[in-house]
């Protein structure tokens, strides 16, 4: 076994056992986004300098015989919407393409704290609008288990490079699906928390009462970890909230007898696909045979959360967005007469075209005249789901789902049209509507592409989530599978 | 309420986006397919519900009112595109 | 021009005198060089977050409190969007249908008549930055240190009637806000700025006329010569039979006329809805009442009470509450010497008159109210005459010492002593056999000259009703 294979834990234990050094396993991490970017292509920018500092550093500490945490000289990626001190942030976008920001995103410092490694920046769908990548300004990112497929979006570089082995783990952004629909997508395990608790801190807002940090990681173990590592309250986001963070870990390993899962009809109805929907429902029996409880149960509203969240998101997204207008940072568009000019023009040229098209969807929905016909009734609607999981929550302890209707489509397959693009994220939208915390895990493979299966919580208990995830992955057969990356050749395809 | 070319060129002009001829045409286009199908929430009565803009009620969340540190004016004007004694310079603003 | 109704509604914006920005740690201090208290947040780079700043809403409640307005238990910000340089986000935060305050009003004297003028709100929002145009106006710079500073917007309802009742409105309203503390009110820095709702309309029409919205009256002289001119040019366009233009107007303080803001034009469509990045406010009964205790005394309150405790006229007690600061004067003068009458006249005589020359106030003299005080006592004892305690405090002004300090070092102390007197004049009276002489025939005049006598002898320093006195005594 290589080195950057390793999960978090693995790895863990080497370093604080003194058998491997950090900068050893950075090298080897290294070494491997050297073989294999050129084709997943996950990373904007890689940090190749600031990680060996970063390792050494963690080397140094641990030489001295301080403790060694969970996280200590493990590198690591983040997505390229989180705010890191001097080293450029793009979101992806070339309206942000020489954007160095002088402060850190709170993530950022508390893995930091912790001693864990950044190797780079991972690409995504332009200001996280999208669902494949393919909206990045720069490139599409690669799916390692099917160059030609995409690696799912927003997040798509992070879970690319957590499922090529380019790094340890990720952290990506979800608004409405973003981290659990690319980890579907490449096999990975992507956890999206309750709304509020990670600090949104230095994450570039998209919209605003949607968007949530977690992580993307190869187990479910590691997930834990990592939200170990970035949750808790933070006093600089007014959203954050006080709730106690437990040790993630200790639900790890747990066993899952007499936990209820709901089973909502709907999830198995809106456009699944027929082997995707057997392969969840075969996840279900195995967590019964784990001895969960099953509940059948019904969210009647959840054909609503899509066309509401088509509302809200762009509504948000416009007023956040505004800021790009050429005169603080980022692209200028600089031949113009006049400001009115200046500010057309760079955001014309800077923005791609999913962005527009959201920032003009949005500014409608907002416009006068519009804004109860669109915003405030979609935001009530938003009051109707979120009631549809208080009330399954009276019945039962988490609810299991699939992920994504479909497993990972080819690039190019829905680039023309937005609205199947969007219909992409029909059951991970509900969840974000009502800022629960979800997880998806791997659940089967089919024809080689990975499913995902999405285990959906109650607000601020992720700890089931993850006592139930930590089960069902032990109880998974392919539990180590990974890509083959034999036939593609260094440097690309 | 189907969205019209008019309607796009005022939220162009809104958001401050420039758009072509072709633009405006598929934004209406486009634009017009989704708020079709977001026409689907007027099957339900939403009149006596009250709006979720915060999905968990947290209220009163305040800062003491304490100085910091700012930024170096070097860091404040890193990223600008343009810059005169400290200053961001922008175009010509017309009053 | 009198067949004519003036209708005038004010939106007054206060920079709050905080410590720090509204949703940031940055200083609010004025007058700095350009982008030095700028943080990533007030600069609104890609990422930040605001944090409401507890004091800001203490003095937004306070505000609405002196307004007497009714206070939101649930408020809100908004986002109002727009795209200005100044305005780093592209969006002000704001608040837009839960104000902090609603419904209150302020009475006003106008032409001696009462008047009460409704506030319609108060709420809180955010400073923009502030844009310098090039000389050959090809470019502009942008400053972001105002960026942040917290503001409360008040809006009155369009109660005023002509443009003295506005000017006299805002006076009043600065007298109440300086009162409170909530912010330093001073229009030249920006700190208190006002646009103004105008239109006119002929009497006894119930609907009102179009009206226009003016800006850039920098001070309360251009308020009112702002508002003349505008009233006047809408008159007399009706008169012509023209229509007026809703449009937004600038004084132009040079030209002393108001000009069109064309760039103001465009629809006014700011998008609002509510700020996602920032929870409700919820200001139950409890935090009220915490705030209303530090709700002082108002002016119209002050004056009242001074007139029925203190039994001053009037016009003392309008002075003496023009300012918190001099009412607090004239009270803590009066604790130590109960001669309410005389410590108005000090304060506004004498004390009045060497701040204006001096140019200074009542938080940067030197003389306390405890010296004025023992000034004042040893007057009425006789200690020092009225035209020496002119004197005496004009050096206690100038240099912070005590009436007695001022006193011994100039031995100025008037001498009543009966025994001494008596001594000096004894002397007096032998040098000059003959006037003492005249006197005793019953020539008025000769003692005159003897108590001229007497104060030369002292220098001025003996007590001119005693020295009278014995003088009479002993020619008798």
């Amino acid at each position: 076994m290589k080195l950057y294979q390793l999960k978090v834990h693995e790895a863990h234990k080497l370093i604080s056992d003194k058998e491997i050094s950090s900068e050893e396993l950075l090298l080897s991490v290294l070494n491997r986004i050297e073989d294999v970017e050129g084709m997943v292509q996950g990373f904007v920018t890689v940090t190749g300098d600031y990680a060996r500092k970063k390792a050494r550093e963690a080397d140094e500490k641990i030489a001295r015989g301080e403790a060694v945490g969970p996280l200590t000289g493990i590198p690591f990626a983040l997505k390229d919407n989180m705010c890191s001190k001097d080293i450029l942030t793009t979101c992806s976008s070339k309206i942000l393409k020489n954007f160095i920001p002088p402060y850190n995103a709170e993530v950022f410092d508390r893995l930091e704290e912790q001693g864990a490694v950044l190797v780079g920046k991972t690409n995504m769908d332009e200001f996280a609008m999208g669902s494949s990548t393919e909206n990045s300004g720069y490139f599409t990112t690669r799916n390692p288990w099917d160059p030609a497929r995409v690696p799912g979006g927003s997040s798509g570089g992070s879970a690319a490079v957590a499922a090529a082995d380019e790094v340890l783990f990720a952290l990506g952004s979800d608004t409405g699906g973003s981290i659990r629909q690319p980890a579907s997508y490449c096999g990975v395990v992507g956890m999206k928390p309750t709304y509020g608790r990670v600090s949104r801190y230095g994450l570039i807002a998209f919209a605003s009462s949607l968007d949530q940090i977690g992580p993307l990681t190869r187990d479910v173990r590691d997930c834990a970890l990592v939200m170990n590592a970035i949750c808790g309250h933070d006093p600089k986001d007014s959203t954050s909230t006080p709730v106690e963070v437990p040790d993630y870990s200790s639900f790890i390993g747990e066993e899952i007898k007499g936990i209820r899962m709901g089973i909502a009809e709907e999830y198995f109805s809106l456009g699944i696909n027929h082997e995707v929907k057997d392969m969840v429902e075969e996840a279900v029996a195995g967590l019964e045979g784990l001895g969960m409880e099953k509940v059948e149960l019904s969210l009647p509203h959840t054909s609503y959360a899509l066309p509401a969240y088509y509302l809200v998101n762009p509504a948000e997204a416009s007023s956040n967005l505004a800021r790009y207008d050429g005169i603080r940072y980022g692209f200028r568009y600089e031949d113009s007469e006049s400001l009115l000019e200046t500010y057309k023009k760079t955001r014309s040229v800077g923005f791609g075209a999913e962005v527009k098209r959201r920032i003009m969807l949005g500014t409608y929905a907002l416009s006068s005249g519009y804004y109860d016909a669109y915003y405030l009734r979609a935001q009530k609607v938003r009051t109707l789901i979120k009631k549809d999981f208080d009330q399954a929550f009276e019945k039962c302890d988490v609810i299991v789902a699939p992920t994504a209707p479909t497993v990972a489509f080819r690039t190019g397959e829905k680039v023309r049209d937005p609205l199947q693009m969007y219909l992409n994220d029909v059951f991970t939208i509900p969840v974000s509507m009502s800022g629960l915390p979800a997880v998806s895990i791997p659940c089967g493979f089919i024809k080689g592409l990975p499913v995902g299966l999405q285990i959906i919580g109650k607000a601020f208990d992720e700890g089931t989530i993850l006592k139930v995830a930590g089960a069902f992955e032990e109880s998974m057969p392919f539990k180590n599978m990974k890509p083959a990356f034999g036939s593609y050749s260094r440097g690309g395809v | 309420m189907d969205i019209t070319k008019k309607d796009v060129e005022y939220i162009a002009k809104l958001a401050r986006l420039e758009v072509s001829e072709h633009e405006k045409e598929t934004f209406t286009e486009q634009l017009g397919d989704i708020l079709n199908y977001v026409k689907v929430l007027e099957e339900l009565n939403t009149e006596d519900i009250s709006p979720t803009f915060h999905v968990f009620p947290v209220k009163n969340v305040f800062r003491s009112d304490q100085i910091k540190e700012s930024l170096s004016p070097e860091e404040v004007l890193q990223n600008a595109p343009d810059q005169e004694n400290g200053f961001f310079k922008v175009p010509r603003v017309i009053e | 021009m009198s067949q004519y109704e003036i209708v005038i509604g004010l939106e007054i914006h206060l920079e709050l005198r905080t410590k720090s920005k509204i949703f940031c740690s940055c200083p609010t201090t004025f007058g700095d060089a350009p982008n030095t208290h700028v943080c990533p947040v007030c600069l609104g780079l890609p990422g930040v977050l605001p944090v409401l700043n507890k004091k800001a809403l203490d003095y937004a409640v306070l505000t609405g409190l002196a307004l007497n307005c009714d206070i939101n238990t649930y408020s809100k910000f908004d986002r109002k969007n727009y795209f200005y340089p100044d305005l780093p986000k592209a969006y002000q935060i704001s608040q837009y249908d839960f104000p902090v305050a609603q419904n209150g009003n302020l009475r006003i004297q106008s032409n001696g008549e009462p008047r009460v003028i409704g506030i319609n709100r108060v709420h809180l929002e955010e400073d923009a930055g502030k844009l310098v145009h090039s000389e050959e106006g090809d470019y502009s710079l942008v400053d972001y240190n105002r960026t942040g500073v917290p503001l409360v917007e008040i809006v009155t309802e369009p109660d005023l009637r002509s443009t003295e009742e506005a000017r006299g409105f805002l006076e009043s309203l600065k007298k109440i806000l300086l009162y409170t503390g909530v912010s330093d009110c001073k229009m030249e820095e920006g700190s208190l700025r006002c646009d103004a709702n105008v239109s006119v309309r002929l009497k006894g029409e119930t609907e009102l006329g179009t009206k226009t919205e003016l800006k850039n009256m920098n001070s309360f002289k251009a308020v009112q010569k702002g508002l003349e001119f505008e009233v006047e040019r809408q008159i007399s366009r009706l008169e012509k039979g023209e229509r007026i233009t809703q449009e937004t107007l600038r004084w132009d303080e040079g030209s002393a006329q108001t000009v069109s803001m064309r760039s103001k034009e465009e629809a006014h469509d700011y998008r609002y809805f509510p700020e996602p990045d920032l929870v409700p406010m919820e200001i139950g009964a409890p935090m009220v009442e915490e705030i209303r205790k530090t709700l002082p005394e108002l002016p119209l309150a002050k004056r009242e009470r001074f007139i029925a405790q203190y039994g001053i006229p009037e016009y003392d007690a309008e002075i003496l509450t023009s300012t918190r600061e001099m009412a607090d004067y004239f009270e803590e003068c009066v604790k130590i010497f109960p001669d309410p009458k005389a410590v108005s006249n000090w304060l506004m005589g004498e004390l009045a008159r060497h701040m204006n020359a001096a140019g200074l106030n009542f938080y940067n003299i030197k003389i306390a109210p405890q010296h004025l005080a023992d000034m004042l006592e040893m007057l009425q004892q006789g200690k020092i005459s009225g035209k020496m305690a002119k004197e005496v405090f004009a050096d206690m002004f100038a240099s912070g010492k005590t009436a007695g300090q001022v006193v011994a070092e100039k031995g100025l102390e008037q001498i009543s002593d009966r025994g001494v007197l008596e001594k000096i004049i004894d002397e007096v009276i032998k040098k000059h056999p003959g006037p003492a002489a005249d006197y005793r025939a019953r020539k008025e005049k000769a003692l005159g000259f003897l108590v001229g006598q007497v104060m030369k002898v002292t220098r001025g320093s003996a007590n001119p009703q005693m020295v009278n006195e014995i003088l009479r005594d002993k020619l008798k």
